[in-house]
Order: C-alpha cells, then sequence, then structure tokens
C-alpha cells in the first residue's frame, strides 16, 4: 500500500457549513469544516449528542443540501455528478427503520444493485456475484432466504451494510451504525467496516458518539466541537489535547494516557 | 446463489382460476342457458336459441370483462399506494380519489335539482355520469398532487387524502338532505357499484384506461422495489423521488378513477387483494407481484360478480356490498392470523 500523500481524497470537504433552510435563512449546525479523506481508511465523526453528526453525514451523501463551501468526489464538484451518478460513487446506511421487513435478506441485498441495473431491474451475472461477494463479506450466506422482521439488530444491521457494499461504491457513509447493539456486536461491526476498508480500498465514514470505542478502532477522525472541528490519526488528536474540551471539565475529563473518558467524582 | 425465483407454478394455477372464474360467470345468471351451449357460443359456433347469443355477447361477457378491468385496477392501484406510502393499510380510496367520484356523482344528479334553472332535466345517464365521477376524482387527485409537491412527507399526503375524502364526503351528505327522494335514490343506486351496464364502446374507453395505467405501473416498478427501503434509501440509490412519485400517483388515478367512474365505487378490492396475494407470492419484487394482483384481482371480483347476480334468480345485489362483506372478514383475518399486516 502506498502513502496516502500518493493517493487522491477520494473526498474532500472545504469550508463545509451544513445546516436547515426555513423560509427567511438559514439555520446553520456546522460551520467551515475541512478534511480529506483517502481509500481504504476507515474514518469516525464524532461529538456530542445534537452537535450535527448525522446532519453532516447526510449532506455529504447528498440527502440534504449544503449551506456553504464545497464537496469534492474523485476530484469532481458533487454538483456535477447526476443523481443515478451519484448513487455509484456512495452508499449509504442510515439510522431509520427500512419500510418493509417483510424483504428478505438477499432481497434487499439485491437492491443495492439498482444503480447498475436495467429499466426493470433484471440481475445480470456480475450482479448476482456482486451480490454474492456481498453476502460472504458479512457472513450472511445462511440467513440470505430470512425475512428481516426475523433478525435480530445486529443481524439486520449486517444486511444494511451487505446492502451497502453491494452497490459498489468507492465511498460508503453509515449513520451510527452501532448504536442498538450491545458492546460485543458494536466491536464486530465496527472491526468488520476496519477490514473492510483495508481490504477493499473503499472509503468508510461513520458517526458514532462512542469516542473511546472509535479512537481505539478508526484510522482518521473529525471531531466535532463545535468550534475548530479537528481531524486527523486519533493519537494526533489525543496529542493536540482535542478531546479535552469535549465535556464539561467537571463531569468527564479524558486521560490521554489510556486514551478514555473518566468521571469525575 | 440461485436465480430468482419465477414462481412459474402460482402464476399458471392462477390463470387457470381465472379461466374457470370467466368461464363460470357467463354461464351463470338469471336466464339459466346449458354451459356446453355457452362455451359453443364463446367460440363463435351458432348456437340453437338466437337469444342465448345475445344475452352472452351483449350481457354477460362486457359484464364479465368489466369484472376483469375492474378487479384488476383496484388490485394493481393498491399495491401501488400501499408501496408508495409503505402502509399496509393503503389502498386507492386514501387519496380521496372514489370519494371525489362520489362528489362529481352528487353534484350531477343531486346537484341538478338544486339548479333546475341552469341545468336541464334528462341529462342524467350512464355516459354523463361516468364523465362527472371522473372529472370529481380528477379534481381531488389534482388538489392532492398540488398538496403533494408541498409536503415531503408521503404520511402527510396520506392524512391528506383522507381529509379530502371528509371534506367530499361532507358535501356528498349536505347535497343529499337538501335533494328530493327520487334523486337520493338514483344516487344510492349509483354508489352500490355496478359491473354491468357496460356498451362495448364504453368497454374499451375503460381498457384503454386501465392499461395505460398498467403501463404506468411497469414503468414505475424499479422505484416502488426501491420504496420498499424508505425514500432516503430510494434516493440513495439514484431514485428520482419526485418523478417516481407522480408516476405512481397518476397511475393509481387512472386505475381507481376511472374504475370509479364506470363502475361506481368499489370498496375493499384494493385494499384486500394485494395482501391476499402475498399469501401465495411471497416476494416483495414488483416483477412478481404487479402481475399478480392483475389476474388475482380479476379472480376476486369475477367471483363476487357471480355471488352478486343471485344465479336462477332475477335480482341482483349491490356488487359495493359483495366486495364489504367478502373483504372486510379477510382483513381481519389476515390481522389476527398474522398478527401485524405486512407488505
Amino acid at each position: 500500500m502506498s502513502d496516502t500523500e500518493q493517493k487522491h481524497p477520494s473526498l474532500k470537504v472545504e469550508m463545509l457549513g451544513v445546516g436547515y433552510t426555513s423560509k427567511k435563512d438559514d439555520i446553520p449546525v456546522i460551520n467551515g469544516v475541512n478534511f480529506d479523506l483517502y481509500p481504504g481508511e476507515l474514518n469516525a465523526i464524532v461529538g456530542i449528542n445534537g452537535i450535527g453528526k448525522s446532519t453532516l453525514l447526510r449532506t455529504l451523501g447528498n440527502a440534504q443540501p449544503k449551506l456553504s463551501g464545497s464537496i469534492f468526489i474523485d476530484k469532481k464538484s458533487m454538483e456535477v455528478y447526476r443523481p443515478a451518478e451519484l448513487s455509484t460513487k456512495i452508499s449509504m446506511v442510515l439510522t431509520e427503520p427500512i419500510a418493509s421487513k417483510n424483504l428478505s435478506v438477499i432481497e434487499l441485498v439485491a437492491l443495492g444493485r439498482q444503480p447498475y441495473t436495467n429499466w426493470i431491474g433484471t440481475l445480470t451475472q456480475t450482479d448476482i456475484s456482486k451480490i454474492k461477494e456481498a453476502l460472504q463479506h458479512l457472513e450472511l450466506e445462511e440467513l440470505e432466504h430470512k425475512k428481516c422482521y426475523e433478525l435480530s439488530d445486529g443481524q439486520l444491521q449486517r444486511v444494511m451494510i451487505a446492502r451497502a457494499l453491494a452497490q459498489d461504491t468507492s465511498i460508503v457513509l453509515l449513520d451510527e451504525p452501532t448504536t442498538h447493539l450491545d458492546l460485543y456486536h458494536k466491536v464486530q461491526i465496527l472491526k468488520l467496516l476496519k477490514s473492510i476498508a483495508h481490504s477493499t480500498q473503499k472509503t468508510i465514514v461513520f458517526t458514532t458518539h462512542e469516542i473511546e470505542m472509535a479512537i481505539q478502532l478508526c484510522d482518521r477522525m473529525l471531531l466535532l466541537d463545535g468550534e475548530e472541528n479537528p481531524f486527523g490519526q486519533p493519537c494526533d488528536l489525543i496529542r493536540q489535547k482535542a478531546f479535552e474540551s469535549l465535556f464539561p471539565s467537571d463531569t468527564v475529563s479524558f486521560d490521554a494516557e489510556t486514551g478514555s473518558f473518566r468521571i469525575e467524582k | 446463489m440461485e436465480r430468482p425465483q419465477t414462481y412459474r407454478k402460482p402464476f399458471i394455477l392462477l390463470f387457470f382460476a381465472l379461466l374457470v372464474c370467466f368461464g363460470f360467470n357467463i354461464s351463470l345468471g338469471s336466464v339459466t342457458i346449458p354451459f356446453s351451449e355457452t362455451i359453443s357460443s364463446l367460440f363463435g359456433n351458432e348456437i340453437q336459441n338466437g337469444s342465448w347469443d345475445y344475452i352472452i355477447w351483449n350481457y354477460r361477457v362486457p359484464k364479465a370483462l368489466t369484472a376483469i378491468l375492474v378487479g384488476s385496477g383496484l388490485a394493481l392501484s393498491g399495491l401501488l399506494m400501499q408501496t408508495l406510502f409503505r402502509n399496509p393499510l393503503a389502498g386507492p380510496f386514501v387519496l380521496g380519489i372514489s370519494s371525489g367520484a362520489s362528489l362529481g356523482a352528487a353534484i350531477l344528479i343531486m346537484g341538478s335539482a338544486l339548479f333546475s334553472g341552469f341545468l336541464t332535466f334528462g341529462l342524467i345517464n350512464d355516459v354523463t355520469l361516468a364523465i362527472a365521477s371522473s372529472i370529481g376524482s380528477f379534481l381531488v387527485l389534482l388538489s392532492v398532487m398540488v398538496v403533494a409537491s408541498r409536503v415531503k412527507d408521503t404520511m402527510a399526503l396520506l392524512i391528506i387524502g383522507l381529509m379530502f375524502g371528509s371534506i367530499t364526503g361532507a358535501i356528498v351528505s349536505v347535497l343529499s338532505y337538501f335533494t328530493d327522494a327520487e334523486k337520493l335514490r338514483q344516487f344510492v343506486y349509483w354508489s352500490f357499484g355496478s359491473v354491468g351496464n357496460l356498451s362495448w364502446p364504453q368497454l374499451s374507453l375503460l381498457s384503454g384506461i386501465i392499461l395505460i395505467g398498467t403501463l404506468l405501473g411497469i414503468i414505475a416498478i424499479k422505484p416502488l422495489n426501491a420504496y420498499l427501503l424508505g425514500e432516503n434509501y430510494a434516493q440513495s440509490l439514484g431514485v428520482n423521488l419526485k418523478k417516481s412519485r407522480y408516476i405512481i400517483i397518476i397511475a393509481t388515478g387512472l386505475l381507481a378513477g376511472g374504475v370509479t367512474a364506470f363502475a361506481g365505487p368499489i370498496a375493499f378490492v384494493g385494499l384486500a387483494v394485494p395482501h391476499l396475494t402475498r399469501q401465495i407470492f411471497n416476494t416483495t419484487e414488483h416483477r412478481i407481484l404487479l402481475p399478480a394482483v392483475l389476474v388475482y384481482g380479476a379472480i376476486l371480483m369475477l367471483l363476487c360478480d357471480t355471488v352478486a347476480q343471485l344465479p336462477n334468480s332475477v335480482n341482483v345485489l349491490p356488487i359495493n356490498a359483495i366486495t364489504s362483506i367478502l373483504g372486510a372478514p379477510v382483513v381481519i383475518w389476515l390481522l389476527i392470523r398474522k398478527r401485524k399486516m405486512i407488505f
């Protein structure tokens, strides 16, 4: 693997402002965010509840318009992509539950191939092998004919990730992929994402409020603190003392030695 | 991975059932015609009794074909609505299409009495009724679409459709309060629904409308499948939400509006058939479900019509009542057995 310096960023963000537009004016949530994401890396967007992690992720996925700044995908501005084209570049795993739990695992994963299929959605041999690959990667072959309402939360999350993999995009965005899972399944999902990023050279971005886990597992992270919004490798951010100011120091403090937070008594 | 299931066997069975129901429907009626004679007349052979031939070709065959079109059209619009709104209780009538048609018919029948100064009598016949109810359903549909372009949430759209239904229902009540018994009776008869009384030209017009609606539905198969994940996922798969939503709403309007215009309001077929179909075809893939609901709807409507015409008697029961009597228990049974209505 070559150094990241020689690679081009697959996703480049410059002075990005995200938020909502109302009738009168814009309501910004985050302002002036900068970062470059590279292929083959697992990236986390962390921050406290309500800081705008999901809003930022949704903006990166073009699910809502940005307020200012620019987003570049493969060196081209996001605006030049048509929606159908963009769906071959970015796939998403959202927090919202899927509408029909009557989908079987294989039907759901197969929907990830929609950007590539013809007008009526016929699966070609390539599509079928991509679906099979995604199921294998997430170890879902035995569940492929189960209905989604029969699955546990952890299994369903793996199915949703398989669907995003089947979409075969260079960038995968996941919104809070570990929220409803226990510690074991949280670690399982994140380790899986890391191995997928490294083995398939995809750029994977996920949001989480579990900062300690992100510090241990991801390659780079964006810390949304509402001011500087520092971005970098976890150890660099620790050295910059970026985590210290995240919470009020009289309740929670950061221990740089162990990379964990301590509750002040 | 094996090839996606094609469900060939259930499809062959369904088509066979459709043929049987069609033959059954045509051979039964208030006039007793031997089954063998019916079949030979259908294949174009001369039969001994000329009036039998006339009854079969000018009354029973158009009626059976109407039943097929009505059943297929309503069932497909039900499937489209359930997927678009991702709500198992959605049917063609939640958008207020049927109440719009009722309003059109009510204004024509009862309003003509109120404004008799402007309108001449004798204006009310099958054709004007069909036109009035189509105009009514399309006006409601247009207002729903105007609202739809402003709200992003389909749940809100569903509720707005129900509200439009209440408003038109209230106007119909006000009209019927001020109208005389004769007109009221005429309106009530229309609201019973009927698949008889369609002439061949009317039948071909209805089949044209159903055909266009079905073609629009087929075009929307891919977005419909994506909608199963929810709108945000559909968008991330490259689906043009606005465009596909319009295609689906127009298709429903044509299917349900066309049927209601010619056959009156017919309840429950649109809601129940997609659920019944999912009992046989255990899939969410619209490439399978779309043709399946068309055939299933046709079968169900033929059966309801066979029951409604009370074989060997001169009485005909209101078809709307039959579909409700058969349809409502089915929905209840599904809810109790399955615990939840999945879609």
